[in-house]
């Protein structure tokens, strides 16, 4: 069978068996398109106050209702997709190639490398990982950026013990051994042969740490930290509208918060689907 | 006790990572530290003279052997917001949070294990499925925003919860004499069981909304191991042998399951102290999560710093705890040790 029908039907059990992970690709459209063009998408200007309509319920003309000062929420929840996702996606990405990198280091050549790597990842795992970024990013400054330097850091221990492992097992496999006997030096070896093939399991680990990625940034902003009203971020609309809870405005946090929900199930949906797709052995 | 000291040897290199951290992260900072410090209100002679009193203006590794000092006095320095000793403030507040997160861990173990066991039982039936389902739900909803939806539905739809004003509405009761510092505690040993209901009252929102994250992996977990211990050679043994169900189900093959649960317990904590900032914030709870976000928005370092420092210290020793734990279920870990 040609590779490409393989990986068809490969594909097509993985959909078929959880419909679910169906689901979350349509999610993730949605929340993609959010990203690229919310303030194109967006009926209202998110930042718009409008002193008539304060408070306003979930209508026609304000489908999630308007918050304290009149700004419609629809608005500013679609537009809000692109920052949360995007300081989400950053820090992902960030902690995985450098996790990739030191795992690799430390997998491949051992000996003292590996023992300040690990000493350096067991120095983050001490700490319970919300607290260490509440800490960072007080000690770095209260900004976005800060926020996303600090998730990548305490999500860096899981990839980089993930592929320590996973190249520690290929350093001595027949595969590995030939490229090294073919005249190739260690950087060669591990970029070539060895990086390629943990990449899909690597990937999966990414996809399921994304919606975790999500939460830990939102947690910062509804506490306060980086995002600074008036941007609109889904945590931080939660803060905002949590102080209207006693007096019933519940339209103000419940919709940014639902968002918030959606792409967390969303991401650990795709997780479960990849991998299941990328490895049929884990399939439970 | 040769394994107990081993262990507890081996929580050295982890405290001295943390003390590390806690101090770079307060004192090799991009910027002037000393200006954190003094806080937003200093000007630039008060800032001199928070240079010279922290010893900033010596060599790092001096300040560093300062800030080892100062801390086996227990001296984190001073809060710029309450005035007091950091250490003084965090003590006073550490209780309300323990308390907390014990009725959240209390809550998520006696629902999560009975669910695992439950599910594994049945595998592949709609109590799995439905168990499965439910847990992964739950992963995905914020603890900030469960906490925020069960007090609009269990305070302002059905007004049957408290207010949540925090650890108890002081209008209504006065707080129990001080013991343990742990309210409801407190208020048995005062014998006052009005105050201890309306403890527990408002200890259970709160309670609920931090445990819930963490019925997620304690469920799975013990879903997983059951599963594995149900299917094994001893229990298949047991089975053949004609032993009660519940003797099988219990002593044979719960007993076993029980290392991976106590082992994902650290984890578990982790999320759990971590977390606690959030909820404190949400109910109001005078916690030291609460008393670290204040401290935050302040710039009020030196507090920032001793918060991070304490839960970092409480989360090694929880996981020495959990490990102890696990040594008691499972000889066998004594000697692989």
């Amino acid at each position: 069978m040609s590779r490409a029908a393989t990986l068809g039907r490969n594909i097509g059990h993985a959909f078929g068996e959880n419909r679910l992970t169906l689901v979350a690709v349509a999610i993730l459209l949605v929340l993609l398109v959010c990203a690229a063009f919310g303030t194109a998408l967006a009926p209202y200007d998110p930042l718009m106050t409008d002193s008539t309509a304060k408070m306003s319920p979930p209508s026609g003309l304000h489908l999630f209702g308007t918050d304290a000062l009149g700004r419609d929420i629809l608005s500013r929840v679609v537009v809000a997709a692109r920052l949360d996702l995007g300081m989400a996606i950053s820090a992902v990405v960030l902690s995985f190639v450098l996790g990739l990198a030191l795992g690799a280091v430390a997998g491949y050549f051992g000996g003292w490398a590996d023992r300040i790597i690990g000493r350096l990842m067991d120095t983050i795992m001490a700490f319970p990982l919300f607290v260490l970024a509440m800490g960072i990013v007080a000690a770095l400054g209260n900004s976005v950026l800060n926020i996303i330097l600090a998730t990548m850091i305490i999500n860096l221990p899981f990839y980089c013990r993930f592929a320590r492992g996973e190249v520690n097992v290929r350093r001595e496999m027949g595969y590995v051994e030939a490229a090294r006997m073919g005249g190739n030096r260690a950087l060669p070896v591990l970029v070539n042969h060895i990086i390629p093939n943990i990449l899909p399991a690597m990937m999966v680990q990414a996809s399921l740490n994304m919606g975790w990625a999500i939460l830990n940034a939102a947690g910062l902003s509804f506490i306060g930290l980086g995002v600074r009203p008036p941007t609109p971020e889904w945590g931080i609309m939660v803060s905002e509208g949590a102080s209207f809870i006693i007096s019933g405005e519940w339209w103000t946090f419940v919709f940014p918060g639902a968002a918030l929900v959606l792409a967390v199930f969303c991401f650990n949906l795709l997780g479960d689907g990849l991998r299941d797709l990328l490895d049929p052995r884990r399939r439970v | 006790m040769a394994f107990l000291w081993k262990r507890l040897l081996g929580t050295i290199p982890s405290l001295l990572g943390v003390i590390v951290v806690t101090f770079l992260l307060s004192h090799a900072l991009p910027g002037d530290p000393a200006a954190y410090f003094a806080g937003p209100a200093a000007n630039a002679a008060s800032i001199a003279e928070v240079r010279t009193k922290l010893g900033l203006d010596q060599p790092l590794p001096v300040q560093f052997l300062r800030y080892v000092g100062d801390l086996a006095h227990g001296d984190l320095g001073n809060s710029l917001t309450t005035g007091q000793a950091v250490t003084t403030d965090l003590l006073q507040r550490l209780p309300a949070s323990l308390e907390l997160t014990f009725y959240a861990l209390v809550f998520a173990v006696a629902l999560a294990i009975p669910m695992g066991v439950w599910a594994a039982t049945k595998p592949d039936s709609l109590v799995d499925h439905l168990c499965r389902a439910s847990v992964s739900v739950a992963a995905a909803f914020p603890t900030f925003f469960v906490g925020l939806l069960l007090v609009y539905i269990f305070y302002f739809l059905l007004d049957i919860a408290p207010e949540p004003v925090g650890r108890l509405n002081e209008i209504l009761y006065t707080a129990p004499p001080h013991v343990t510092g742990a309210y409801t505690l407190d208020a048995l040993i005062a014998g006052d069981f009005a105050t201890f209901r309306a403890c527990l009252a408002q200890l259970v929102l709160p309670a609920i909304s931090l445990g819930l994250f963490a019925l997620a992996p304690i469920a799975r977990i013990t879903r997983a191991s059951m599963l594995q211990a149900l299917g094994s050679d001893f229990t298949r043994t047991a089975r053949a042998g004609g032993l009660p169900r519940g003797k099988i189900l219990i002593t044979y093959a719960f007993r076993n399951a029980l290392l991976p649960v106590s082992n994902v317990l650290g984890m578990v904590f982790s999320f759990l102290l971590g977390s606690n900032v959030l909820i404190e914030q949400v109910y109001g709870w005078q916690g030291i999560g609460a008393y670290a976000v204040t401290a935050v928005l302040a710039s009020d370092y030196a507090a920032v710093q001793g918060f991070v420092l304490m839960m970092a210290v409480l989360y090694v020793l929880l996981n020495l705890l959990v490990d102890l734990l696990g040594t008691v279920i499972d000889p066998r870990v004594r000697f692989e040790a």
